[in-house]
């Protein structure tokens, strides 16, 4: 599925340059869970930046189911950040003049699938919002919203779904019931890169990759014991 | 994404800051309307001068001393014309129904304790009707008077008002410059142009004018009305052939006289008010453009604010595209909405400047469609540069954007 070799990422200024992401090699198979975990600094958000393809890397190849993402041009990342990926962000970012549904339908008019509504509407129901689905973010709770962002996230069957910390803005029990619903989806296929640096967090994904300048310093299977 | 729900989204957008949309608008609603009301004035004022000019008839040739160099800007010497030549031109040449040759200036005029200033025309009898005058009181001066240079007068409407209140002029004495004149008749107003007044005139007889009042000896212009107006090219070269004759000009030297007709004017004058017309809209262009301007600043603001939004619609697979076409589509919905309430307040002012100003304006579908068309073209012109800006955001920049 993901298939990451010698990734780099420099960031030069005028002064400096800044070495994010230092060849890291790594692969995701179809159906993972995985949260990469760090302290600040440590080049998680670069490599999610890659990952999700904003970004492109320095050196290093990226190829994501057989793309190789490294060559494509900015639009061309846009289709594939279309197709390919949902994010879930900390801050949900959502928009907040649409309701809940047009902010789930919003990739499936970028990707001009027709049908739109009633594909959106599904994946609200997914999430269980689909009575919130007229809302605008404004009306809904911190769980809800991020329901709404997992929704618009998963309404184009991506191939992964990389969410930034994503219980980062939520108390600890809707930040769980957030979880249980990653759980669920991975449950049923969904393959799962969740950047985080809570440790109750990590530790409900199959597998946790940490870094540290840069580097990949741990890569372990997470033994089926919390759920 | 399709056009349809780039609109939906454009409109939300502007929906959501009323205030802010209605007043950017407010620029293009004011250039459009200045551009139609503007215009229609223009055309109105030329529309009514090219129609009371020809109620002073179109069948009249007029000629002037000195050389038509260009448009109706006349040099050389002034008085190469004579009365003689008048008279000659009334023998000799055929197909004219009246020769009325003029000497004008503005002299003042005494009766009583009033006294205004005005036209002063000496005249031969037939002009009162080549100029389409009627008489309302009185009559007009008769060869006779003409010949013994009588010191008679004929008033307009005009000078009548200013001059008699309520009595009755016919048979009493005026000062034209500090000569006696009596009152023979009046004329039936024409009514006035913006610039011109008709009726604000006296007439007296050419050779009372030449001897009396302005002593000169020469002649200022000779109208000719021609009984057909198909024959008035052949009369214009027969009057010119006749007076070369007369003045002696030799092969090959230019003529010290000019004829043309009310038409040539009439032309002239249509052009004159067809550049005032595009001055008006000149000007009232460039608050469109001022409006224009107004767009890209709010525009700009607007991108910044939504920088984040931005940043969310690259990351679920926005292309740079859409990304313009959105923030295009909201300039031009802008400028389209005061394209459309600026052509309805151009109309209403044009309908009220007629109302209550009492102009004529006329408003021309072309006029519309030009202030519509270009208020639509300066949204593209204006939004471009911002919606660029936007579309090309990089997403990671604009996703961190507080």
């Amino acid at each position: 599925m993901i298939e990451i070799e010698n990734l780099s990422k420099v960031y030069n200024s005028d002064t400096l340059s800044v070495t994010a992401l230092n060849e890291v090699s790594f692969k995701i198979k179809k159906g993972e869970f995985v949260a990469i975990m760090g302290p600040s600094g440590s080049g998680k958000s670069t490599l999610m930046n890659l990952l999700g393809c904003l970004d492109l890397p320095t050196n290093g190849t990226y190829k994501l189911v057989d793309l190789k993402i490294s060559q494509l041009k900015a639009n061309q990342l846009a289709e594939v950040r279309n197709r390919k990926i949902g994010f879930v962000f900390q801050s949900f970012n959502l928009l907040p003049r649409a309701t809940a549904l047009e902010n789930t339908e919003l990739p499936l008019l970028y990707g001009r699938v027709s049908n739109s509504v009633k594909i959106a509407m599904q994946a609200l129901e997914r999430v269980g919002l689909k009575h919130r689905a007229h809302h605008k973010p404004t009306e809904l709770s911190g769980g809800e919203k991020q329901r709404v962002a997992i929704a618009r996230a998963l309404v184009n069957k991506p191939a992964i779904i990389l969410a930034d910390e994503p219980t980062g803005n939520l108390d600890s029990v809707t930040g769980q019931e957030i979880m249980s619903l990653f759980h669920d989806l991975n449950k049923e296929g969904v393959t799962l890169i969740i950047v985080t640096h809570e440790d109750e967090i990590a530790k409900q994904a199959k597998r946790v990759i940490h870094m540290k300048d840069g580097r990949i310093v741990k890569d372990q299977m997470v033994e089926a014991l919390t759920c | 994404m399709l056009i349809l729900d780039l609109l939906r989204m454009a409109l939300r957008s502007l929906i959501s800051h009323k205030l802010r949309t209605f007043l950017t608008a407010l620029g293009i609603i004011i250039g459009v309307a200045s551009v139609i009301s503007m215009i229609s004035i223009g055309e109105g004022a030329r529309q009514q001068t090219l129609s009371t000019i020809s109620k002073f008839g179109t069948n009249i040739i007029t000629i002037k001393p000195g050389q038509k160099k260009t448009r109706h800007v006349s040099t050389g010497k002034v008085d190469t014309l004579v009365l003689d030549d008048a008279k000659f031109i009334e023998k000799h040449v055929s197909l004219i129904t009246g020769v009325a040759a003029q000497v004008y200036r503005s002299a003042q005029l005494k009766f009583g304790n009033k006294n205004t200033n005005t036209t002063v025309r000496g005249t031969g009898k037939s002009y009162v009707h080549l100029a389409n005058f009627e008489m309302q009181t009185g009559r007009y001066f008769n060869q006779q008077e003409i010949n013994a240079a009588k010191r008679v007068c004929v008033l307009g409407a005009t000078v009548v008002k200013n001059l008699f209140e309520e009595s009755n002029p016919l048979g009493k004495t005026i000062k034209v410059d500090g000569k006696n004149f009596i009152v023979i008749g009046i004329t039936e107003p024409k009514g006035a142009l913006s610039w011109f007044d008709p009726d604000d005139q006296i007439f007296i007889p050419v050779t009372t004018a030449q001897k009396r009042v302005f002593g000169m000896n020469h002649i200022q212009s000779i109208d000719v009305q021609a009984a057909n107006i198909e024959d008035l090219e052949l009369i214009k070269e027969d009057i010119a052939q006749i007076l070369r004759l007369r003045h002696n000009t030799p092969e090959g030297k230019e003529d010290d006289f000019y004829v043309q007709n009310s038409s040539q004017w009439l032309n002239s004058w249509g052009d004159a008010a067809k550049t005032f017309t595009y001055l008006l809209g000149g000007i009232a262009a460039i608050s469109l453009m001022v409006g224009g301007i107004g767009i890209m600043n709010i525009m700009l603001v607007s991108v910044t604010e939504r920088t984040r939004e931005i940043g969310i619609r690259k990351a679920i697979g926005a292309k740079k595209r859409e990304i313009l076409e959105q923030f295009l589509i909201e300039s031009v919905v802008i400028s389209f909405l005061g394209g459309g309430i600026g052509v309805l307040m151009g109309i209403a002012i044009s309908k009220m400047v007629s109302n209550i100003g009492g102009w004529e304006t006329i408003v021309s579908t072309q006029s519309i469609l030009l202030a519509f068309g270009f208020s639509v073209g300066i949204g593209i012109f204006f939004g471009f540069y911002p919606a660029n800006k936007a579309a090309n955001m990089n997403p990671i920049e604009a996703l961190r954007y507080e």
